[in-house]
């Protein structure tokens, strides 16, 4: 794999919560480069500051101190416009809980940050279209959120991320409310991404979804502890290439 | 992001609370209505009353004797309008020596030189409660009229059936009766009453003709009248006093307010009045009569309408609150929008088209509702729409959705995205 130009750079990023002694800080002093096309796990108990690394890394809330470049882009220096049309051209959200727009069926769903993106009707309507048949829910598009199985809605929630075809796929505890099976569909999906090239951003506190990323990054009380590359098992382990594991912080443990 | 696109959202947004959505209309649709209706009734009722007056003769003055008193009320075929009048000559002076309106004082008002804008001039006598009695039938005619076949054109009283009596039938003092709906339907029923005989007060006289129906003009039934020859009716029923009033009729509608001066330079001159001696006769113009009571019923209407911007107001205030409600209720929805990268300005626009879009549809409803609802007569006026408070009326509806919808859709384009995706 060719190394691209850097679509995370993140340089001691730091985020504080509060003021004076009731002040948290949730991060402290974070840096982080993820290249394009690389499949990364964020992981970390509840209150390590992973949340708000997601947050950051998504452009929605602000880093306290520190750098950050989306793509290239310096995001501290943006006003609330240009965010917005960051998150809609470089950034598709997966979220834990779907989030989808109650009422409105899975394609006007997908379709949504296309719309706001300023992309024609016709031209919306069919991307949508692709990228609802990618997910394999060709036949459901007409069906809103209510009458979709979680599942479902996590694999609506992720054509919507990637119908704008981001630089980034930024997915929060993506199967944190999914069961088994629907776990494995939607991990599925991120792989075969991951295969086709899109740079992906996973949080999770799950050692078998963190299993399937390419490197996994470690978070303790808002500070990177561990930052490793893994050795695809099973999937990449015969066909593929041999992998490229070039671990940057082995030992930590 | 097309208008298109936006309208689309407002419309799904608003169809997602169909209930609420029509309960906030109806407060728009009630507000823009009433404006509608309210206005149109106080149209309406001045319409009326325009009318009623110009039945009376739109081109007539009425002079009457002034007593030392002061102005005298309604007199002739005033009925309840004669208090309110302008009056010219007021008597608030001390005088020497009231004349009395003769005949001779209305034969000198038709005077090509010194009165040129006076078509004609009729004395009037007159007596009110005289009973008629035809064939053991007995009806009380409000108001018995003694006079000159000019007062016809001049009161604007038109013949349905028969004919008015001419000046022959004054000159011989015929004993022939022109009676009004009322008399015709009370005295004789279904049976025609031309050529029929009626005894009033002992003496017999002959019905030539029936008024056309003119509708009741304020408090008293203007179809409850006969009139006959002067000269008959002062030999039989009021006698030879004074004249009640002198009906004069101006040549058209603009020379009305000359005609007044006319006659009242005439009659100064003849009832020897000059300066510091103030006129014994008042002179009742039908014109100013008219725009004094155009003018009232205008305050009544703005009056109304003020009422009913009132309910508009309100309305209004209730976009606001359930837009603010479901701009909390929504706040998730936000949220979600603007990860995935809605502008500002798309929020915005969302939330006040949704609440324009209530109003608007509020307001075309309540045209709508005012509009049937003024078809229908009320309180007994025919509401006459004005059609400038339709257009007044939906663009404050318009308005007030972007105005009370700012507020709340402010709100929501405000918010951080990474608030509202935490709200519950």
């Amino acid at each position: 794999m060719t190394p691209g130009p850097m679509v995370l750079d993140v340089r001691a990023v730091t985020k504080v919560y509060g003021q004076g002694d009731t002040a948290v800080h949730a991060l402290r002093g974070v840096s982080l480069q993820v290249e394009r096309g690389d499949y990364v796990a964020i992981m970390g108990a509840s209150g390590s500051g992973k949340s708000t690394l997601m947050n950051i890394l998504g452009c929605l809330d602000v880093p306290s101190g520190g750098r950050y470049l989306l793509d290239g882009t310096d995001v501290g220096a943006l006003d609330e416009r240009r965010l917005s049309i960051l998150r809609n051209r470089k950034i598709g959200f997966i979220f834990q809980s779907f989030n989808l727009i109650p009422r409105m069926s899975a394609l006007a769903n997908v379709e949504l940050p296309l719309a706001y993106g300023g992309v024609k009707a016709p031209e919306r309507r069919r991307r949508a279209q692709a990228a609802l048949s990618q997910v394999g829910l060709g036949d459901r598009m007409d069906h809103e959120p209510n009458e979709l199985s979680g599942g479902q809605q996590q694999r609506v929630a992720v054509a919507r991320a990637l119908v704008t075809a981001p630089a980034l796929l930024l997915a929060d505890e993506p199967t944190g409310n999914l069961d088994t099976r629907s776990t494995a569909d939607v991990l599925g999906i991120l792989d075969q991404l991951s295969l086709s090239g899109r740079t992906i951003v996973l949080i999770t506190h799950e050692d078998e979804v963190a299993a399937r990323a390419k490197r996994v990054i470690r978070l303790v009380d808002g500070g990177i502890i561990e930052d490793r590359r893994l050795r695809r098992a099973g999937q990449t382990g015969v066909a593929g290439p041999p992998p490229v594991a070039v671990p940057l912080a082995e030992g930590a443990r | 992001m097309s208008t298109w696109e936006v309208l689309r959202f407002a419309v799904r947004g608003l169809t997602a609370n169909k209930m609420r959505s029509a309960l906030t209309m109806l407060g728009i649709l009630i507000g823009v209505g009433a404006v509608i209706m309210l206005v149109a009734v106080g149209n309406g009722s001045s319409e009326q009353i325009k009318n009623n007056i110009s039945r009376l003769g739109a081109n007539s003055l009425t002079v009457m004797k002034s007593t030392s008193g002061g102005g005298g009320g309604g007199g002739g075929g005033f009925g309840g309008f004669g208090g309110g009048t302008r009056s010219r000559q007021q008597s608030n002076g001390p005088r020497t020596q009231a004349h009395d309106l003769t005949v001779d004082d209305a034969k000198a008002l038709v005077d090509p030189v010194n009165a040129p804008s006076v078509k004609s001039a009729s004395p009037v006598t007159t007596s009110s409660s005289v009973t008629t009695t035809y064939e053991g039938t007995s009806h009380s005619i409000s108001q018995f009229v003694g006079t000159f076949p000019a007062y016809f054109a001049a009161a604007n009283k038109e013949i349905a059936r028969g004919a008015a009596f001419t000046d022959d039938d004054v000159t011989s003092s015929r004993k022939v009766l022109v009676i009004g709906q009322t008399v015709a339907e009370d005295l004789f029923g279904t049976v025609d009453p031309l050529n029929k005989q009626v005894n009033v007060g002992g003496t017999p006289f002959t019905v030539v003709g029936v008024l056309k129906e003119s509708g009741s003009s304020g408090m008293q039934d203007a179809d409850d009248v006969a009139i006959g020859p002067l000269t008959a009716v002062q030999q039989n029923i009021t006698g030879f006093g004074s004249l009640s009033s002198i009906v004069v009729e101006a040549k058209n509608s603009k020379v009305t307010d000359q005609a007044q001066s006319e006659v009242t330079d005439v009659l100064n001159q003849r009832h020897e009045i000059s300066g510091s001696n103030s006129a014994d006769f008042q002179i009742l113009n039908q014109a100013s009569l008219q725009s004094a009571v155009s003018a009232s019923s205008r305050t009544f209407t703005v009056l109304l309408g003020a009422v009913a911007a009132i309910s508009l107001l309100v309305g209004g205030i209730g976009i606001t609150n359930i837009m603010l409600v479901t701009v909390t209720e929504r706040t998730r929805e936000i949220g979600i929008r603007k990860a995935i990268g809605a502008p500002k300005g798309a929020i915005l626009g969302q939330f006040i088209a949704e609440a324009t879009v209530l109003s608007l549809i509020g307001g075309v409803l309540g045209v709508l509702v005012g509009v049937v609802g003024s078809l229908f007569k009320v309180v007994g006026v025919q509401p006459v729409i004005v059609p400038s408070s339709i257009a007044l009326a939906l663009g404050v509806s318009v308005a007030i959705g972007l105005f009370f919808g700012s507020y709340p859709a402010n709100r929501a384009a405000k918010l951080r995205p990474i608030e509202a995706l935490r709200h519950e």
